[in-house]
């Protein structure tokens, strides 16, 4: 069983994402990037799977500018068998609907038969292309898991989705895409050596031009604003007497 | 130029996001329809009390109590066909089913909706909500979600028609096996008037019941950090910020939590914030009206003997 693995590259979560004032855009200019958290949690588990022997090959896919190939370096690092790079020749506004059409390009020519993403980019936050993807290929699909469990022979999974009412539980059959959430695993870190020999493992380019897919924008982004929270007036208190005085008179209580 | 809602039912009861959708379609339409997929007809009397609700549009089939996505998301862009705008509350319900239904009708939906500027410009988060994006869709067909913190929650007063669809229910390759339900009696977390929330400075699940305790006396929801959760001391589903819920209470009191912008992202919007904690730089002091800086083992102890 092939697994792919889409990852991206974003802004390092540790950092504060600032807006460029004249073009009233998110300004990425000599910012530090990393891979998306939520990817690492879904390359952990695709080598979780790779190493008990479920999973014959893991590929990690990933689409953007040359700089990509370093997330997807770090992917290999990780220990991912190859890496398959959609190559854009300037930084586009992707969207998860392109992003969707193009991850599907890429698991019919491989047939995969399990997809495992992250649920949600920490850039964008918009949590659609796991689920778009799986709408484009028909394939199963599991959102939001925090437990995996494969089938003994490999025809289905069993996850578990972190919902709002609790924790709900189904069986996918294979072809299947699932996203994951946070406490599914924690990733490893990829060691020195593994950091070398990633550099000798597989990588292929693909321009994005040569799939066909039409890239244009459907949401455009007209303009942003830092939204950062606001520091308010903190006054010190120091007993449960003070606190439920104050709240009282808040009206809060 | 109609719009649709996807109703998410909590049992037989219309959940608030489902409320703040409507509030939502309501500045983009003037007709507006309510969409339930549910396995029990009788589910559709709530629905038809929705203020400011044409018609409810109702289909029943087993698959659907526990909304098979893949089945779920075939049937709404079936239903679409005369629909402009395709609206539902941010939630794990909409944010599962929604984007496969963009897939199919080749639209680019729009997530976590805060404010409609026009019928096609919306002001939506990013980054955890550190940045606010004006975006314009140039799509045909508008599929959204929107913050239930962001939208006044529609009520009850309407009177409209139940009309049940009879569509064929399409296979699907995955199966509902279980659902482990959190039961509480206390307030819905997205809902809440009062809220006081925990984090990792409580230390152990155990301790973790002082924070329930005074939520109880406070008539309050108990909300979690990310540390919290992942340390094991609450489920998941108590999770405030940037990938659990968003809650904007009257007051939010924060115990033991240290304030990442992840779960900053979540809370920021709160009327009154009070911080317990006894890291004086911790950032969710920052944002506090009232700090008690402090052991907060005795500040639960205290506030939890308190005679109000």
């Amino acid at each position: 069983m092939k697994i792919i693995i889409p990852i991206k590259r974003v802004l390092d979560p540790y950092t504060q994402a600032r807006v460029n004032k004249q073009t009233e855009q998110v300004d990425l200019t000599n910012a530090k990037m990393a891979m998306n958290p939520f990817c690492e949690i879904a390359v952990e588990e695709a080598l979780t799977l790779k190493e008990s022997g479920a999973a014959s090959e893991t590929i990690a896919v990933s689409i953007g500018t040359d700089k990509t190939v370093d997330t997807l370096r770090t992917a290999l690092a990780m220990g991912v068998d190859r890496a398959i790079f959609i190559k854009t020749e300037s930084e586009l506004d992707l969207q998860p609907l392109h992003v969707g059409k193009i991850l599907a390009n890429i698991i019919k020519r491989e047939e995969a038969e399990l997809i495992i993403m992250g649920k949600q980019a920490v850039d964008n936050d918009n949590n659609q292309t796991g689920q778009i993807l799986s709408g484009l290929l028909d394939y199963s699909l599991g959102t939001f898991i925090s437990k995996f469990d494969l089938s003994s022979d490999a025809s289905s999974v069993e996850v578990s989705r972190e919902i709002d009412s609790g924790i709900e539980i189904r069986k996918l059959n294979l072809p299947a895409i699932v996203t994951v959430d946070l406490r599914l695993n924690e990733p490893r870190y990829a060691s020195l050596p593994n950091i070398m020999k990633a550099r000798s493992k597989p990588l292929e380019t693909i321009e994005l031009d040569s799939l066909g897919i039409d890239t244009s924008p459907r949401i455009k982004v007209i303009s942003v604003v830092e939204s950062g929270t606001k520091d308010r007036a903190s006054k010190q208190i120091s007993s449960a007497e003070e606190l439920f005085s104050e709240l009282n008179q808040m009206g809060v209580l | 130029m109609s719009a649709l809602i996807l109703i998410e039912l909590n049992g037989s009861e219309v959940n608030a996001s489902s409320r703040a959708a409507i509030t939502a379609a309501s500045q983009l339409s003037d007709s507006i329809d309510a969409l339930v997929l549910t396995n029990d007809s009788s589910n559709s009397e709530s629905v038809s009390k929705l203020a400011g609700i044409n018609s409810v549009k109702m289909i029943v089939d087993d698959s659907l109590e526990h909304a098979n996505v893949e089945v779920a998301s075939k049937l709404i862009a079936e239903v679409m066909g005369g629909y402009k705008y395709l609206v539902s509350g941010s939630s794990t319900y909409s944010k599962n089913i929604l984007p496969r239904v963009g897939a199919l009708l080749d639209v680019q939906p729009i997530s976590d909706v805060c404010e409609i500027k026009s019928n096609n410009t919306f002001v939506r988060p990013l980054y955890a909500g550190n940045i606010m994006a004006t975006v314009e869709s140039s799509d045909e067909t508008i599929i959204m979600t929107v913050r239930a913190t962001a939208f006044e929650h529609s009520g009850d007063g309407g009177s409209a028609v139940v009309e049940v669809l009879s569509l064929i229910i399409p296979e699907s390759n995955s199966t509902f096996i279980s659902l482990q339900e959190s039961q509480s009696e206390r307030p819905e977390l997205t809902t809440a008037a009062r809220i006081v929330s925990g984090g990792r400075g409580l230390g152990s699940k155990e301790n973790f019941a002082l924070i329930e305790q005074l939520a109880d006396k406070l008539d309050a929801a108990v909300g979690a950090s990310r540390a919290a959760v992942d340390a094991g001391f609450i489920s998941n589903d108590y999770q405030v910020g940037q990938t659990g819920k968003v809650v904007a209470p009257q007051l939010y009191l924060a115990v033991g939590i240290s304030g990442a912008i992840q779960h900053l992202a979540g809370m920021k919007d709160s009327q009154v914030i009070v911080v317990i904690n006894n890291d004086p730089d911790a950032p969710m002091s920052r944002m506090a009206d009232l700090v008690w800086q402090t052991d907060l083992f005795g500040a639960l102890k205290e506030l939890n003997e308190y005679q109000v």
